[in-house]
């Protein structure tokens, strides 16, 4: 009797666990059909008819205003889905050469040796430039430093001046920060700032290459002896921009929109879109809206310049 | 016959043979089961061969830029700049120091918590902890970097007075506690294959519980355990976001665990985005790359031959 009731458990339990198994099915068959289904039922209420998807890459200074520019667009076109990767105007740049992104976004010109490179993968660049930015030199708050010329900018990230005393703040070493090669910041920085003395410098051992600029941000935030460039939509009120100056007799400038569009702030730059030769389609209709009038109020509302 | 009798006769003539369908199938399911298995082995060993063979293809082409002297023991690292020049000693003397302290925290952790979990802890704990800290190891490499910049490099910065918190320690700290979950599980794995007898006799000889584990057990789970170390090494080497995000970036040869550092891993994965395919930089990041795989492979190796000569002290 033993071995007949164990048996007949055992059959339940067989039996229980197939019907347990198909109910798990069923559910997950239900859910991912349901999924599918509100995928598919996205109505275009718009009427505008675009559809289709992009693949924008590149700049990290630019990832949120390129992520702001897809949100609107896509919220006022239902059919069309935007997808904004940062990573650096670097990656940005060697993604549209290796064509696995429709429109690059990058914070530097792209160069003339990336313009070869192109043309040889059968890549044509052509250049959109979508906004203005500056590049603001952050501190700590608690750091009693205001304004730095070019000149200390170009030693202190060369690595000649390490300590804080040699500017005017407390005796304390300086904890310098940059960002990495993708980075066109990284790469405008040193052209026009670390480069201003001598145009072969390079920066110093110590400096430290942040893989994200809000990675810098959020140490510039916690460590009063860092120090940091970053473009203007990063600025906040938990971190304190340098006043400017280019020469040691020229007047200080704090990084603001209006003394970027007035030229006054002595770094500043355009930013850019690339594509693989003249934008058709939906890229069109795209960079079209990021050049009107809805575009540029969004580069505005992140502090961003409008480029007109 | 008698029945006893009867069964010898049966068990000298052997088991009725099968017939023959089932006999046909019966081979040709082994067959099968052995060619999938052997397969899957090709294709391991394949895949490993193959994955150095692309390292090299895309990593040598940079020997005719730069010698292979100067490519390892340079110090200047610039991919950008025209002329770029590359110089690996930062990266490799980094991962190193990370790699070395990393394994200075988590192994005696390690070994001691194993230890604790296989001898002294009663099975209620046991049960509890051990999933606990295998759920540890599940956590997400950027996520462990992330506690490291926000949690742990301020803490750093401060205890010790270092002008910054993203430095080479908060990273082993961080790698420390990744390669710990795996050092305690295998680890613990090891002693608790340790046979009774050794514990019985050891006891029964007079030994503390104390002296069994140190003198006794522990080198008995060697083997087992120095696995357990050459894993957590392996995956201190290998582990890329967490440096990335928290080893501070610097590209000096550093010259303590205190300063800002950047591992060889974090070195390819910085850059290789940028890097046009085919070109310098590229190709310099694949070499690194195959220092890295080199490291990795060395590592194991020692690993085998410390395991072969545990076995051949301690019998089978």
């Amino acid at each position: 009797m033993n071995r007949k009731a164990s048996i007949r458990e055992g059959r339940r339990g067989a039996q229980g666990g197939k019907w347990s198994s198909i109910l798990v099915g069923s559910v997950a068959m239900v859910t991912l059909l349901l999924g599918l289904a509100a995928c598919a039922g996205a109505k275009d209420t718009s009427g505008t008819g675009l559809a289709g998807s992009l693949q924008v890459k590149g700049s990290d200074t630019m990832v949120n205003l390129g992520s702001a520019w897809a949100e609107e667009f896509m919220a006022q076109n239902a059919k069309v889905s935007i997808a904004v990767t940062g990573g650096g105007s670097g990656t940005g740049i060697a993604a549209l050469i290796n064509k696995s992104t429709d429109i690059c976004q990058a914070s530097r010109a792209i160069k003339p040796e990336e313009i070869d490179k192109a043309r040889s993968n059968g890549v044509d660049p052509k250049e959109f430039v979508v906004a203005l930015d500056g590049l603001a030199v952050v501190v700590n708050p608690a750091n009693p430093v205001s304004e730095l010329t070019f000149a200390q900018l170009a030693d202190i990230y060369t690595g000649k001046i390490s300590n804080w005393k040699d500017v005017g703040g407390k005796d304390e070493v300086m904890v310098v920060l940059s960002r990495d090669t993708n980075s066109g910041t990284h790469v405008f920085f040193k052209e026009h700032v670390l480069q201003s003395k001598d145009p072969r410098a390079e920066y110093g051992g110590k400096v430290q290459m942040m893989a994200a600029s809000q990675a810098g941000v959020i140490e510039v935030r916690q460590n009063p002896k860092a120090i940091f460039y970053v473009g203007l939509g990063y600025v906040g009120d938990e971190m304190k921009a340098l006043a400017i100056k280019r020469e040691a007799s020229s007047k200080a400038v704090k990084p603001s929109q209006e003394t970027v569009k007035s030229g006054e702030y002595a770094i500043a730059r355009p930013l850019y879109l690339y594509t693989n030769g003249e934008p058709t389609g939906l890229a069109k209709a795209y960079i079209d809206w990021i050049m009107g009038a809805d575009g540029q109020r969004i580069v505005r509302e992140l502090d961003f310049v409008p480029a007109q | 016959m008698s029945i006893l009798e009867g069964r010898v006769e049966e068990i000298r003539r052997g088991p009725a043979p099968a017939p023959k369908g089932l006999q046909r199938r019966a081979r040709w399911g082994e067959r099968l089961v052995e060619a999938f298995v052997r397969l899957n082995g090709v294709v391991a060993v394949a895949v490993l061969i193959g994955i150095f063979v692309l390292l090299v293809a895309e990593g040598v082409p940079i020997l005719r830029y730069v010698d292979l002297w100067h490519f390892f023991t340079g110090s200047k690292w610039y991919p950008v700049s025209s002329p770029p020049t590359f110089g690996m000693l930062p990266f490799f003397v980094a991962t190193l120091w990370v790699t070395l302290v990393a394994t200075a925290i988590a192994l005696p952790l390690g070994v001691a918590a194993a230890a604790y979990l296989a001898e002294v802890a009663p099975a209620v704990v046991r049960e509890m902890v051990k999933p606990l800290i295998e759920l540890l190891a599940g956590v997400p490499s950027v996520v462990v970097g992330f506690i490291g910049l926000l949690v742990l490099s301020p803490l750093v910065r401060e205890v010790l007075h270092l002008p910054t918190g993203l430095n080479g320690l908060t990273a082993a700290i961080m790698l420390a506690f990744m390669s710990l979950p795996v050092i305690v599980s295998v680890s613990e794995d090891a002693l608790t294959a340790v046979p009774r007898e050794y514990r019985e006799a050891s006891y029964a000889l007079g030994c503390t519980q104390w002296q069994t584990i140190v003198h006794v057990l522990i080198p008995a789970a060697l083997s087992g355990i120095t696995a357990a170390v050459m894993l957590g090494i392996g995956r201190a080497i290998g582990e890329t976001m967490t440096v990335l995000v928290v080893a501070g970036g610097a590209l000096a040869i550093p010259s303590s665990i205190t300063e800002p550092m950047r591992p060889m891993t974090a070195t390819i994965a910085a850059e290789i985005n940028n890097a046009v395919q085919g070109g310098l930089q590229y190709q310099a990041l694949f070499a690194i790359g195959v220092v890295l795989f080199l490291l990795t492979f060395l590592v194991n190796l020692i690993a085998d031959v410390v395991l072969e000569r545990q076995k051949r002290r301690f019998g089978p």
